[in-house]
């Protein structure tokens, strides 16, 4: 089944005392597509990963990850051999060498590939015989995405894969992550990186507060969000423009900026009935979604 | 072939690849019979989602522009329709090439045509109809 989620959340919620960090998550991640979590600092985005590989318990609600109940712990052991997985804060034993890390990791995994295992470690420039702990943060994220993507899982789960790395390290852990998504691994990782995120993912899904604000396919986005800017002759009718799929109105004087998520037809058609003098629709780019969706809440 | 996609335009990656495709093919960059990449191959050199692609090829072999076999990749298919396509798009070329000079002449400058023609260009088909 290639429509199957990989990642099924209903209701899933987190509180630590009286603070929610995850607010009744349904989350649906298709199986075979790159899927982005976007999300503010503290948005709860590490938070929901966590509870997905049974690392923290959920307050309420349910999930699955490749059909496996994540709070049963004996199918939570089941998902994880099959999920590749690289924390935040990229754990590793300091007083190993790359060399050894690398050893001491493989031998856990039968599906272990020493091809890519070489691959990367060229591609990556990493210092074999020094110890982890020597490792610059660049390398120490490196060496840990090169722990996952060497291994043959169904699922890739990353909280900020491209932290700490340069330009040209993120260029190759893209290129990885095309090359594992073309042999069929489903990817969710969350970033900050939104101009990345906008060339390589599929889907994105934000996070604001705890809850899912965007949930969509960035081919989507692209053909539906618009930024309609119109200039009238007198004050603009901003009442006229409260239609469905307009998220955001602001007005300076005679100009009136509108952001749509869908009926930019509309509000083209409305202005031109209310003598607007100037049209202006532009296409918005992630960023923009990113931010107007995040400061609308 | 290069080919070169922007993310930030509000137009789905895969029908930019789709267009650059079929504009390759109608200029003659790409001939009958000609090779792409694989999906894998195309989506790592541009570091896109591998769908992108598949979505690309799959959509443009529907149109008849591409001829995908199991394992060896896509081959261009070039048909007269798409050689006359290129026609009427010399045509239309020849008549914005009128239609800007004569705005120069009027005194406008080049950027004030260009967001004139991105501003055009993006009014939905059927209210350019109506009006």
């Amino acid at each position: 089944m290639t429509n199957e989620a990989v990642i099924f959340t209903q209701a899933l919620s987190k509180s630590y005392g009286n603070a929610e960090a995850v607010r009744g998550l349904n989350l649906s991640v298709g199986r075979n597509r790159i899927t982005a979590f976007l999300g503010r600092n503290g948005a709860g985005k590490s938070t929901t990963i966590k509870m997905l590989l049974g690392m923290i318990r959920p307050t309420a609600g349910s999930g699955t990850v490749l059909g496996k109940q994540i709070i049963n712990a004996d199918e939570n052991r089941e998902l994880r051999k099959r999920v590749a997985y690289v924390a935040e804060d990229k754990p590793l034993y300091g007083y190993m060498t790359v060399e050894q890390t690398i050893r001491f990791a493989s031998a856990f995994y039968p599906d272990w590939r020493k091809d890519v295992e070489k691959k990367l470690l060229h591609d990556y420039e990493l210092p074999v015989p020094r110890k982890v702990k020597m490792l610059s943060k660049g390398m120490r994220t490196k060496l840990a995405l090169l722990l996952a993507f060497a291994r043959r899982p169904d699922l890739l789960i990353l909280d900020e894969p491209s932290e700490g790395l340069d330009p040209v390290g993120i260029e190759y852990l893209l290129q990885v992550l095309v090359a594992q998504s073309a042999e069929g691994v489903s990817i969710f990782f969350s970033s900050h990186q939104i101009a990345e995120v906008e060339r390589v993912a599929d889907h994105v899904c934000i996070l604001e507060k705890g809850c899912l604000l965007v949930d969509a396919s960035l081919d989507h986005l692209r053909q539906f969000y618009r930024r309609i800017d119109l200039v009238f002759p007198s004050s603009p009718p901003e009442r006229e423009f409260r239609i469905a799929g307009v998220e955001r109105i602001q007005k300076s004087g005679h100009a009136m900026s509108v952001f749509a998520s869908k009926n930019a037809e509309a509000v083209i058609q409305r202005a031109h009935d209310l003598n607007a003098v100037s049209v202006e629709v532009a296409p918005v780019g992630l960023r923009d979604i990113f931010l107007e969706t995040v400061k609308e809440n | 072939m290069f080919f070169k996609l922007t993310p930030t335009t509000g137009q789905p990656l895969y029908l930019q690849l789709m267009q650059q495709i079929r504009h390759a093919a109608e200029t003659g960059a790409l001939h009958d019979g000609d090779q792409l990449p694989g999906i894998r191959t195309l989506a790592e050199e541009l570091v896109v989602s591998p769908n992108t692609v598949a979505k690309a090829y799959s959509e443009l072999e529907h149109e008849g522009l591409l001829e995908l076999r199991q394992g060896s990749g896509a081959f261009v298919c070039v048909k007269r329709r798409t050689r006359s396509l290129a026609d009427q798009v010399q045509v239309a070329r020849h008549r914005i090439r009128t239609v800007i000079e004569r705005l120069r002449e009027e005194g406008l400058f080049d950027e004030e045509i260009r967001r004139a023609f991105e501003a055009e260009l993006l009014y939905p088909a059927e209210i350019v109809r109506k009006r």
